[in-house]
């Protein structure tokens, strides 16, 4: 017979909801109570009353954290399993016991146990399906059944209007991760004294590391279904268990366990991982560097983003400030994609360049949006290898070069950005090709592509002295 | 200490590892995606934990499960994500717990589009969902800050158990500028309010509800008594050029640099104009404002947004000056000269 003694893993009295007090906030007759009492007997059992983290939802069983002496952590509507997956991540010891009802958990909170589930979190979630809301006053739960009257289907459940009830327990079924699904039911003492094996299972699993334990237990709700308590335990047998069969579905004995992680990383080891890659001492700014905006455009592909990156990194090392913005985005798969880059002596303000000094046109469409933005006396960059008109300006400086052709003749059509870069250092003396040539390997993802870029800074040295500005 | 080229977002998640964060748990959105991204590298690769969320609800209700154990714990989104988040910040703001959450703020409503705006200034800085609570909210402007900022976040949350925001916007999260790391890694101490699963913190209990009116009231009273002391206790602002400013400028975020070089500008030609930036929005410089508004022809308030914060300024200046409001929506961003023609013309009509 079920233990009428009170568990150790409860309190002697309930403080919380009012001093001295002895007896729980529910109705008589409610299976809550003998749920609670079931938990708190295998948490005894099991020896895990510190270990336990328990998670009270809303609903009825929000104030579940009245009785357990545990670790408590009351939960927003339908999101404990999210909860627990925090506290799952934080504490590797811990035992997390998610309590939840029908609306809390199969209504509100859908999307979290069913990914938590799918996770495979080493929880125990105990679902109480009573096949109503208790808490809010009677009304319908997703696992009312057909034609159930409650406070909002007073005509009954609807299946065109209202959907049929849901199992929960097959739904859980239908995962992959889930290592124990079982459904028990509160109809009798005798099938309660049954729950009891399976409520110590579900949480001597997650003890052995094995991973989603998930019970659903059928309880009766006298006062919400206006029947007597005796009406209740039978209409649970007579209504909610041939529409939710009682069963195991799933008891596996693999250990799924959790994720393994890396050793923690602290102190100088985390300094040591994060410190820069790109190690070459600042020289003392050059004073006398005029202020760059420099707007690199071009289509996707065309290594604009990077190379406005690349002259960033450069200018560092140059002892100057830098400013990088990309274009991002939509825009970004197809069209003009623009890198905005800011060099100066003195701090930068705004990082945005609406009219660059420098433009290095890779494509057509980057001289159509951008000539006109070019102040007087800026400087205009065209790739002839796409572009096959002129500068119309006539106050601009402009080089012409056919950068993805030279880059073709290096063997990594990728490498006209480094071209035009390199070229545009010669031009504006801001930074050195040495330097340039020093930071290209640091900078690079695939380091295996280093040579060919650094072949493609002497081929444009050599295009350059053969090629030099035209003084207007 | 070598100083490395980074985006505002990359920057973000090296600040939070060595101000102690152990746990990132997001849902990727644009603008603030890179952080995610970083995060689920560096988290994961320096023993720390980075969850892929199935949707912002519950991330944020990660977050609280992490922060009841005592986690250092963070998320980072943009409007849309925060808004989703917003129930669970108010259970957060509610139970008293610690978390660090980052919006790089993008243009709305709805779905907006991707580009900066700072329309997310009033949800963010006075709450944001139900109930009376307040965010400490920290507004970076360069990726400096945002590493920095974030850095110290961590401890400010802990400090007044507060949901501390960083508030920063699509541009100061693309942008890549030099940074330079903090030398000293944080750790998190233990608390005696957090639930570790042991004998020690078996009575501790993280919870919002108090059916009790009175136990509720004292509550609330008690989180007002805290954002009183967060005002009282960490007001950050920069100033430029205002000590004899006839023209003041107020912004944050990517406005302040558009500001700052406008200033610059406007100073050139002669005119006396200044910036006042809040670094914190929450809490944010009413004391100060109020003391320049005896000073200036006038105040630009300039801001990506319809003049969520210039509401908070004309409360500061409570008549005394005039608060003209210099906005732009949509994810459209000013030039400088724009400003500074704006000021010119503004400074002719007066």
């Amino acid at each position: 017979m079920v233990q009428y003694s009170k568990p150790r893993s409860f309190y002697d009295t309930f403080e919380r909801k009012g001093e001295g007090q002895i007896s729980t906030h529910y109705c008589p007759g409610c299976g809550h109570g003998n749920a609670h009492k079931l938990i708190a007997e295998a948490i005894d059992t099991l020896g895990i009353q510190d270990r336990v983290v328990f998670l009270s939802p809303v609903g009825c069983s929000v104030f579940a954290y009245y009785y357990f002496d545990t670790g408590n952590i009351q939960c927003a509507h339908g999101r404990a399993p999210s909860v627990g997956t925090g506290v799952r991540k934080t504490l590797d010891d811990a035992i997390v016991i998610s309590y939840q009802g029908d609306g809390d958990l199969a209504g509100i909170g859908m999307a979290s146990i069913v990914h938590a589930a799918n996770r495979g979190e080493n929880i125990t979630v105990f679902f109480v399906n009573n096949a109503i809301y208790g808490m809010t006053g009677g009304q319908m739960a997703p696992t009312t059944l057909i034609d159930q009257k409650t406070q909002t289907t007073p005509l009954g459940r609807n299946l065109q209007r209202d959907g049929n009830p849901i199992g929960m327990c097959e739904l859980m079924d239908s995962l992959e991760t889930p290592v124990y699904i079982e459904r028990v039911t509160f109809s009798s003492p005798a099938k309660i004294m049954k729950a009891r094996k399976v409520v110590r299972k579900a949480l001597q699993n997650q003890i052995d590391k094995k991973g989603f334990s998930f019970v659903e237990i059928l309880s009766p709700c006298p006062v919400n279904w206006k029947m007597s308590p005796t009406d209740a335990r039978r209409w649970v047998s007579e209504s909610l268990e041939p529409i939710f069969p009682v069963k195991n579905f799933r008891d596996l004995d693999d250990v799924r366990g959790e994720s393994a992680k890396l050793p923690l990383m602290e102190g100088n080891r985390l300094l040591d991982y994060l410190k820069p890659e790109k190690h070459i001492s600042p020289e003392a700014p050059n004073e006398t560097v005029v202020d760059q905006q420099v707007k690199i455009a071009g289509f996707g592909g065309q290594g604009v983003m990077s190379a406005g990156v690349l002259l960033s990194n450069c200018v560092i090392q140059k002892g100057l400030n830098t400013t990088w913005l990309p274009s991002y985005g939509p825009e970004m798969r197809g069209g003009t994609a623009y890198a905005s880059v800011k060099v100066s002596t003195q701090p930068i303000g705004s990082p945005v360049v609406d009219f660059p000094n420098v433009l290095i046109a890779m494509n057509g469409p980057s001289l159509e949006a951008f000539e006109e933005k070019v102040p007087a006396g800026g400087l205009i960059m065209v790739n002839t290898s796409l572009i096959s008109r002129k500068v119309q300006r006539k106050d601009v400086r402009t080089y012409y070069l056919p950068a993805t052709e030279l880059a073709k003749d290096v063997g990594l059509i990728a490498t006209a950005n480094i071209i035009v870069l390199s070229i545009y250092f010669l031009i504006s003396e801001v930074v050195d090709l040495d330097t340039f040539r020093k930071v290209i390997p640091l900078s690079l993802k695939k380091k295996q592509l280093a040579e060919m870029n650094l072949q493609a800074v002497d081929k444009a040295e050599v295009y350059f002295s053969e090629h030099p500005l035209e003084q207007s | 200490m070598n100083k490395q080229l980074m985006k505002g977002n990359d920057a973000v998640v090296y600040g939070a590892l060595l101000g102690g964060a152990t746990h990132f748990f997001g849902y990727p959105i644009t603008p603030a995606s890179e952080i995610a991204h970083a995060a689920a590298l560096h988290f994961t690769r320096t023993g720390r934990t980075f969850l892929q969320a199935e949707n912002e609800e519950n991330a944020i209700n990660m977050i609280y499960g992490a922060a009841s154990a005592g986690a250092r714990v963070m998320s980072a989104s943009s409007g849309p994500g925060i808004s989703l988040m917003s129930e669970g910040i108010s259970y957060m703001a509610g139970s008293e717990l610690p978390c660090v959450l980052v919006d790089i703020q993008r243009a709305g409503p709805g779905l907006g589009n991707i580009w900066p705006e700072q329309s997310d200034y009033i949800m963010v800085a006075k709450g944001g969902a139900h109930g009376n609570y307040h965010n400490i909210v920290l507004a970076p402007n360069s990726a400096q800050e945002m590493c920095d900022l974030t850095y110290r976040a961590f401890e400010l949350a802990e400090r007044y158990r507060m949901p501390t925001f960083i508030l920063a916007d699509a541009y100061i999260g693309q942008m890549m500028e030099p940074v330079e790391l903090p030398s000293e890694p944080k750790t998190t101490p233990r608390h005696d309010w957090a639930v570790y699963g042991d004998s020690e913190s078996r009575g501790n209990l993280i919870t919002s509800i108090m059916m009790n009116t009175d136990l509720l009231s004292e509550h609330n009273w008690k989180l007002l008594d805290k954002a009183h002391q967060v005002e009282k206790n960490e007001l950050e602002f920069e100033e430029l050029e205002t000590h004899d400013a006839e023209v003041l400028l107020i912004a944050f975020g990517i406005s302040s640099r558009i500001s700052h070089t406008a200033v610059e500008i406007l100073r050139s030609q002669g005119i006396k104009a200044g910036l006042l930036r809040p670094i914190t929005l929450f809490p944010f410089p009413y004391q100060r404002i109020k003391e320049l508004s005896e000073q200036v022809d006038f105040i630009a308030a300039v801001e990506l947004n319809e003049g969520q914060m210039a509401e908070d300024i004309e409360r500061a200046v409570a008549g005394k000056t005039q608060v003209l409001r210099y906005n732009w929506l949509g994810g459209i961003i000013p030039s400088t000269e724009e400003i500074v023609e704006r000021i010119t013309t503004d400074m002719g009509s007066k």
